[in-house]
């Protein structure tokens, strides 16, 4: 390894892995994939520039839309690969070392930590399901029936009017929120694991309606199918949310990393 | 063409959220001090700028995003 390159490690697999494996995809640097085993561990690396994926440049780079596109779709689909051939932990985006000789160091010192994670993902996907709610239109419908009762027109039907839109807010709010605890707790009860994340960003998730849950959980495959009924069963059970499935995936969320509160 | 970029975005949103939250965090050797959480936020940062460009300037942008050529898994 020379000094202008480093190792992109893409995941960590108990399995031996062979060439096959890997052999239809390519790394970030469209560089070939390839295996580094110690420790009864492999992990799935590529050679990169560190022009490109140094610290400076990652630095610049990750600020770059179509740059940081292409690398995370190219990184998933090296995971994704790697995951279709052994139970695996993905890495984390980003995470460079100098040489082999390190990427060994690191599995042997790290080696319970792989392979109780290895052990909770064995069998097992990653399914995203978040939920959506209009509380506007929840709220909006509460507010028809509770001005009705006084004139139109009157003061005292707008002031009225205004106090129900008020609460109906939220309430609606409340109700919704009390919908995704439940929803969620709902799915809890078809996977092994499953965690809350923060919700997306409105800009980014493009709607006007808001995330009350954007949950993430590891279904055992024997429960794949389950797990899919219960998603369709909730979406007419919980009235007001809008159902979203996403999967699978490779189980980024649960690699083991304790990352505060789920 | 239209409805495209649109459901690429979101898939883009949700794989972010995935190969830059989660995966196993193991410091390398190619430390990033903006490690973490920073990292999500620069990106998610790089995102909603490139996305509220999108909706001001609709069609230019878009084919911009959409054109760039690594299809996902």
């Amino acid at each position: 390894m020379t000094a202008d390159h480093g190792v992109w490690v893409y995941a960590v697999t108990g399995a031996d892995l062979p060439d096959e494996a890997v052999s239809d995809v390519t790394g970030v640097a469209r560089e070939a994939v390839r295996a580094v085993s110690a420790a009864g561990l492999t992990a799935v690396v590529g050679t990169v520039p560190l022009g490109e994926f140094g610290e400076e440049a990652l630095r610049s780079n990750l600020e770059n839309l179509e740059w940081l596109e292409t690398v995370a779709r190219t990184h998933d689909a090296v995971v994704s690969a790697v995951v279709r051939w052994a139970p695996a932990i993905p890495l984390r985006l980003a995470t460079v070392y100098l040489d082999d000789a390190r990427v060994c160091d690191v599995l042997e010192a790290r080696r319970a930590d792989f392979d109780a994670a290895l052990t909770l993902v064995a069998g097992r996907t990653e399914w995203g399901v978040k939920a959506y709610a209009d509380v506007d239109a929840i709220a909006a419908g509460a507010v028809e029936t509770a001005g009705s009762g006084a004139e139109k027109g009157t003061g005292t039907a707008y002031l009225l009017r205004r106090k129900a839109q008020l609460s109906a807010r939220e309430d609606a709010e409340r109700a919704a929120a009390d919908r995704a605890d439940t929803l969620h707790a709902l799915l809890l009860q078809h996977s092994a694991a499953g965690r809350r994340q923060p919700p997306t960003d409105p800009t980014l998730s493009g709607r006007r309606d808001r995330m009350v849950l954007n949950g993430t959980y590891l279904v055992d495959d024997a429960r794949s199918d389950e797990f899919a009924e219960a998603v369709a069963a909730a979406r007419t059970q919980f009235d007001g949310l809008e159902l979203e499935l996403t999967g699978p995936w490779p189980p980024y969320s649960f690699a083991g990393v304790d990352r505060g509160n789920p | 063409m239209s409805e495209v970029p649109e459901e690429r975005r979101i898939a883009l949103v949700d794989l972010l959220d995935r190969v830059l939250a989660g995966g196993v965090v193991i410091v390398g050797d190619v430390v990033l001090s903006v490690a973490d959480v920073d990292m999500v936020r620069i990106s998610l940062r790089t995102l909603i700028s490139s996305v509220r460009a999108i909706a001001e300037d609709q069609g230019i942008e878009q084919q911009g995003i959409e054109q760039q050529g690594i299809e996902g898994p």
